[in-house]
This record gives C-alpha cells, sequence and structure tokens, in this order.
C-alpha cells in the first residue's frame, strides 16, 4: 500500500485521496457540497483562512463521540464519514440559528443580499424562524470610508477578514478586540479606519462572507449625473472589468464582455465611454521612459540613481509603501495610475479640444478595485479644487446599475468605444493581470532602448499565479532583471529585500491583490473558487492576442497626444500632468 | 486615550525585555507581562514598541491586551485601591464598600480620578479572610472596614 495515499469513505462513496487532504477537500472531489462559511481556501494564492471557528461543516466521523469540522479534519486510513444524518443535520441548523441570533434581520437593505453565504445558509438550512435572542451589540461601529463601509454589528466572526489583512496582505490594520460579547473586529486601539495603516485594497471586502464589509457605493451619486443636462458625464473602464462583469449576469467565468459593456454604458447614459486602457498605454510611456532614464543614469555609473523602479499604477500598493516603506518613497515611479493619468488627460487635452468647462465635465471610472475610489479622493489629484476623476464605481456597482436600467446585458449588441480615449493596445488589456503592467513595459522599453523590433511579443516566463516571479531580458547586451509580486505579503518579502541591501532586481511590478486587478476588492465575488481569476486571466490575455496593435508606443491617439499636447514622455507638461509624488504616513 | 511619548529609560526597558526573549512573537505574553510591571499599564506607544520589536502588527498585540483582563491601558493612580470580592469579603459586606469608594471618587472600576491620585479596582482574597471585608491600597493591607471609615482613609492619603 501507498504510504501517501488514504483510504476512506464518505456517505456511499469509496475513495483515495492524498495524506493530508481534509474531509472537506475530499467531499468535494466527490461532489458531496458540505456548507461552510468561515472556511476560505482561494487555491493557488495564499488566500486561506481555516480557523474552524463557525462549525456549520460539521460531519459524523465513525468511532468519533463528537461531531467534527470537516474543514479542518485531516482524513485517516479507514475513516467512515457521514455528511447529512438526522445528528449532523440538526447539529448545524442549531449553529445556524445561533450565528443568526445575533445577527440583525435586515436582508432586505442589506448590500450583500443575494451575495451573503449567511444568507445561504439559512436558506438551504430551511430557516423559518429564530428560536434564540440575541446579546448585546452596542459597541461595535460603523464606519464609511471613502473605499470601505464597515457595519460590524453584521460581523460572525468568521475571521476571514483578519487572514486577509494580516497573514496574506501584511497589511495588520484589522483585529479582533476584547472578548465575549464585546468582541469586535477593529484596527488597533479600536481607531477607525482612516485613521489605520489600511491600504483600502479591498481583499477584506472580497471574503467577507456577509454585509459586515462591503463598498462604498457611488450608484445614486452616478444617477444623479446622468440624469442633469448641465453635465456631461464621461466614464473609463479598467482592463480586469471586462473580464469579469459577465460573471454577475450568468455568463461562465472568462466571458470577455467588453463590447457590451461599452453598449451598456452608453445606454445608461454617458455622453463619452472611453477606456483606461488608452491611460495604460500612456502609462507606459511615461513609466518605462522612466525606466529607460534610470537604466541610462545606472549605466553610466551615477551613484544618485536608485534602483529598482517600482511599478506605481496600484493605489493599494501606494498606500502600503507609504505606511510601511516611508523610508523607501523615493524608489517608486513616479508615474500616476492609468486611472488618474485618465482623468487629467480629459479635464485637460481633451475638454479644452472639446471646448467643455471644466466644471461641467463628470469623469467616472469603472473599476475592479476599491483602493481607487480613495484615490481619486486624494488632494493631490485635484485642480483647483476639482478633482481630476470625479469618483470611481466598482465591477459589483456597474452590475447593479445595469439591472436597475432594466438593460437586458445578455441581449446588448456589441459597442465600440469612442475616440480618441478610448484607443487602446494590447499592452493596455493586460494591465488587468499580475505581470501585465511589467509585460507592456518590456514590449515598449525593449524596442525604445534598442531600437530593434520584437521578434517574440509575448513574455510568457513573466506571466502565472506564483506569489513572487522573475525573469532576466536581453537589452543590446545588458541583463535587465524583472521581478513580480502579487499579493502585499509578496511584495512585502522584496520591499524588506531592497530595505537591506539585498535587491536584484532592476524593475518590479506590483500588485496589491491576488492574480492582480482580475481578483480586485471591487470585482465580482469569487466565493473561494479560484479558477474564476484564472479564467478572467485568460480572457485579457486572449483580448491582448487578438489587438491589431499590441504595443503602447504604437497607439496612434497616443503619439497624437505627445504630438499635439505633451511634447515627448518626462516633458515639463508630461510631469505636471502624469507624475505624483509620495507621502509619508 | 492621548499618545504620550515614552520616556527614553522606560524604551529601553521595554526593548531589553523583548531581547530578553528573543524577539519571540511566541512570548507576547510573558513580554507584556514584564512591561506592563514596569509603568503598571500599557500605553498604545508601549504596545507598538513591542509590535515592531516583535515584527508583527500592533493590532495582534491590541488584541491579545484587550483579551485578557489582567492587561491594562489605563494608568494607575498614585494610590491604587483594590477591594477584595472573594468569598469571605463579600459575605461580609465588601460590595457596600466598593460602592463607597466608587461613590467618593466619582470612578467606576477600572479608572483612576482625573487627577491621578487613585485608581480603583477589584481583586479575588489577598490571604486575610480573618480581616474580611479587606481593602488594600498600595501594599498596605485596611482589615474590618467598614463604609463610614472610607472618607477618612481617602482624607489621610497624599
Amino acid at each position: 500500500m501507498d504510504n501517501n495515499t488514504i483510504h476512506l469513505k464518505i456517505d456511499r462513496h469509496d475513495l483515495c485521496v492524498p495524506e493530508g487532504t481534509t474531509v472537506l477537500e475530499a467531499a468535494e472531489s466527490v461532489g458531496i457540497d458540505i456548507p461552510t462559511l468561515c472556511h476560505v481556501d482561494l487555491k493557488g494564492t495564499c488566500i486561506k483562512n481555516a480557523p474552524a471557528s463557525c462549525r456549520i461543516c460539521v460531519v459524523e466521523i465513525e468511532g468519533r463521540k463528537n461531531l467534527a469540522p470537516a474543514c479542518s479534519t485531516k482524513c485517516t486510513e479507514g475513516m467512515v464519514v457521514r455528511t447529512s444524518t438526522l445528528r449532523v443535520l440538526n447539529a448545524r441548523r442549531v449553529v445556524a440559528e445561533l450565528i443568526l441570533s445575533d445577527h440583525p434581520n435586515e436582508c432586505l437593505t442589506c448590500p450583500k443580499s443575494g451575495e451573503c453565504e449567511l444568507q445561504k445558509i439559512a436558506l438551504k438550512f430551511n430557516i423559518r424562524e429564530m428560536p434564540f435572542n440575541g446579546g448585546e451589540l452596542s459597541l461595535r461601529k460603523r464606519e464609511v470610508t471613502a473605499s470601505i463601509v464597515r457595519n460590524m454589528d453584521k460581523c460572525i466572526f468568521c475571521r476571514r477578514c483578519e487572514s486577509v489583512c494580516n497573514e496574506v496582505q501584511t497589511v495588520g490594520a484589522l483585529g479582533a478586540i476584547r472578548r465575549g460579547f464585546n468582541t469586535t473586529i477593529a484596527p488597533a486601539f479600536d481607531k477607525m479606519m482612516v485613521d489605520s495603516e489600511c491600504t483600502y485594497c479591498g481583499q477584506c471586502v472580497a471574503v467577507c462572507p456577509v454585509g459586515a464589509l462591503t463598498e462604498r457605493d457611488h450608484t445614486n451619486e452616478l444617477v444623479k449625473d446622468l440624469s442633469n443636462p448641465d453635465k456631461i458625464v464621461i466614464v473609463q473602464t479598467a482592463p480586469a472589468v471586462r473580464a469579469a462583469l459577465g460573471e454577475e449576469f450568468g455568463m461562465p467565468p472568462g466571458t470577455s464582455v467588453t463590447g457590451k459593456m461599452v453598449s451598456a454604458l452608453r445606454e445608461l447614459g454617458f455622453d463619452y465611454v472611453f477606456d483606461t486602457d488608452f491611460a495604460a498605454d500612456l502609462t507606459i510611456m511615461e513609466e518605462g521612459a522612466e525606466i529607460i532614464s534610470r537604466l541610462e543614469r545606472f549605466l553610466k555609473g551615477d551613484k544618485e540613481v536608485r534602483l529598482p523602479v517600482l511599478t506605481s499604477c496600484c493605489p493599494a500598493w501606494v498606500n502600503f509603501f507609504e505606511h510601511q516603506f516611508p523610508d523607501l518613497i523615493d524608489i517608486p515611479s513616479t508615474a500616476r495610475s492609468p486611472q488618474q493619468m485618465f482623468g487629467s488627460i480629459a479635464k485637460s487635452y481633451w475638454a479644452e479640444k472639446m471646448g467643455i468647462p471644466k466644471e461641467k465635465l463628470v469623469v467616472v471610472s469603472i473599476m475592479p478595485c476599491l483602493a481607487k475610489k480613495y484615490e481619486c479622493h486624494r488632494p493631490e489629484f485635484s485642480t483647483n479644487g476639482i478633482p481630476d476623476v470625479d469618483y470611481s464605481l466598482s465591477t459589483r456597482e456597474l452590475a447593479r446599475l445595469i439591472k436597475r436600467a432594466n438593460i437586458s446585458f445578455e441581449h446588448t449588441p456589441d459597442g465600440e468605444f469612442d475616440l480618441p480615449l478610448g484607443e487602446s493596445t494590447g499592452a493596455g488589456v493586460i494591465f488587468g493581470a499580475t505581470g501585465g503592467v511589467m509585460e507592456a513595459a518590456l514590449r515598449s522599453v525593449y524596442e525604445i532602448y534598442t531600437g530593434r523590433t520584437l521578434a517574440k511579443i509575448d513574455f510568457e516566463q513573466i506571466r502565472g499565479m506564483e506569489g513572487l516571479r522573475h525573469a532576466t531580458i536581453d537589452l543590446n547586451g545588458f541583463q535587465l532583471k524583472v521581478g513580480i509580486a502579487h499579493g502585499l505579503g509578496n511584495a512585502r518579502k522584496l520591499l524588506d529585500n531592497i530595505r537591506a541591501g539585498k535587491n536584484e532586481y532592476h524593475v518590479i511590478e506590483i500588485m496589491a491583490c491576488p492574480g492582480g486587478c482580475i481578483g480586485g476588492g471591487g470585482q465580482p465575488l469569487h466565493h473561494g473558487n479560484s479558477d474564476i481569476l484564472k479564467a478572467r486571466m485568460k480572457a485579457l490575455y486572449d483580448e491582448d492576442a487578438a489587438k491589431p496593435i499590441r504595443k503602447s508606443h504604437e497607439n496612434p491617439y497616443i503619439v497624437k497626444l505627445y504630438e499635439e499636447y505633451l511634447g515627448k514622455p518626462l516633458s515639463e507638461k508630461a510631469h505636471s500632468l502624469l507624475h505624483t509624488h509620495y507621502f509619508k504616513r | 486615550m492621548a499618545e504620550l511619548k515614552l520616556a527614553c529609560n522606560i524604551v529601553k526597558q521595554v526593548e531589553e525585555i523583548c531581547e530578553k526573549y528573543n524577539n519571540d512573537q511566541g512570548e507576547l505574553i510573558n513580554i507584556l507581562h514584564e512591561a506592563q510591571h514596569l509603568q503598571g499599564y500599557l500605553p498604545e506607544e508601549m504596545q507598538r514598541l513591542i509590535a515592531s520589536k516583535l515584527n508583527i502588527p500592533v493590532s495582534k498585540v491590541y488584541g491579545v491586551v484587550t483579551f485578557y483582563t489582567f492587561f491594562t491601558m489605563t494608568p494607575k493612580g498614585r494610590h491604587p485601591i483594590s477591594v477584595c470580592m472573594g468569598t469571605a469579603c463579600y459575605v461580609r459586606g465588601s460590595e457596600k464598600l466598593l460602592e463607597e469608594f466608587k461613590r467618593r471618587l466619582g470612578i467606576d472600576v477600572g479608572e483612576t480620578t482625573p487627577d491621578g491620585k487613585f485608581s480603583l479596582d477589584c481583586l479575588r482574597c489577598v490571604g486575610a479572610c480573618g480581616l474580611a471585608p479587606v481593602v488594600m491600597i498600595g501594599e498596605k493591607v485596611y482589615g474590618r472596614l467598614q463604609a463610614a471609615d472610607i472618607k477618612n482613609i481617602l482624607d489621610e492619603l497624599e
């Protein structure tokens, strides 16, 4: 008998599983769907929470007196498991009733309604009355930040947010405090999230099973602006949105809905529908020029130049290094994120070209991200009190808006983005996946630096879901070393190396969320299924491959923007409109 | 809570405590025990210092501090008052004593008077049950105490 294989029986199934498999995983492999609540395991990423605290997943194991939690019980040789005996069903039901006894009955108005895992459990267990009356809730806080809404009355103490914030992202903003009925999840010293190290990455929102952590909703502001005849309302859509929006309308994960999304936005009443991908191409022009400039200085022996260059597209990552690595804030690229570059160009170049006064123009962004909501409120991204981007909506909010406006998304014909700010290349599209910004930058940096055309445009060696990846690219004999990290815990490892003087890279791309923006805190909820992330990633690379132009510096409207307005990358005008600086927090 | 800067010698002592335990995250509770002994409480700055020494989020440290009732973030008064709530003292009326202290000082259990003079706590048995009800003020034990004695005792303390 193979030592590493375990034989067991679950209900009527005889199965063999590798040693270390949990009863929950073994049951899943034969299609038995044991309910869970606190447990989440986004396989292939580092997102995992298995505290076995909710006890919803209990099963009966022959020879054991007590019921065992399936999520944390390892399979053993000869084990006999029963997952749906009367005793099991009754125990799970009582557990659910006890959790509900302490939970507000606000489903009708709760932002998580329909997506709530506790609601699904209540439905599945056929709970029709509340036999227990709950305890005290008075000490728990509510808070509305620019990105995240915290309503701790709804918290069920699954600790998913705590695991993600501390173990995965290593931000340490949220943790359990006090004990018993007074327990709550909060920043240290029971401060508000705005006074904490929170980066607004939104991964806590992405894993919260209930309505305790949700996004700040901007749909009502948008509806008001859209119906105001005095306003010109334009929209930009981030790359990762098109690869996930379809899921909200029952389409399989990985369905690219770019054309339908454009038509739906036009139907909602936007005056112009543009693409953040255009600004992604612009980011590559500026960031690429900065990479080349710093490399050239480095190669000439300039001791002042700081390497590596760190990408700066991800606003949660920017918040992270401002809080946690204030001694390194002169290392990241000064290039603004695509969202902010778009807003800045829309309210200067485009508005002037169209003769639209800035006060009449509303720039909205659709983002897979919650940190973007915070980013557009940063004071340095306003000119004379007018923000470059007025507000940002998540993919989920856009889906809700489309449903509310009676638009039949599935039957919407494909539309085209408006010009000039809707034209983009394949390099802009892949910004939504981890490694995408690096690949887009390499396509342009290689050609501009060496003066040669790339033989192979796909940098497959830097794609994938590994938390940390690296590659070496030959640039006219110079070996350019690049590193990629997604998830802030992985980013911290690279930053710690830089701080310790052990850095080995010239350029590093960092994205805060698992998989990059496709796994952002504003995306349709993955409910712990990482296949969804992989499908979204594939959708973006497929869209890139199908694009006629795949290098940012070949985008004709980017070329025109420089000719007509900006001059050249890193020019004085480009600096004032497209670059930023960072703050020690 | 006001963010009081820690005195240099306190910072040094806290660092020494952490180093004594090799900055081991698993020793957090022992470290907090010793650190609290320095000033009688664990101010925010001290918790931040310990978190950075042990390389753990300060939310973890604060979580432990608020979980265990032994730990406190409230500075003790110059005269810490502890009323025994053990069985013998309780049946002989220590609850009345506690109420009288609360009334006279205008503070609740676990609090300190605004002038920093008195703080009020409860404890369970000091091993002097024969003298019940017992109150400790600082290191001094007051036995067979009655509510009427409290005014004089408080007045005598500087």
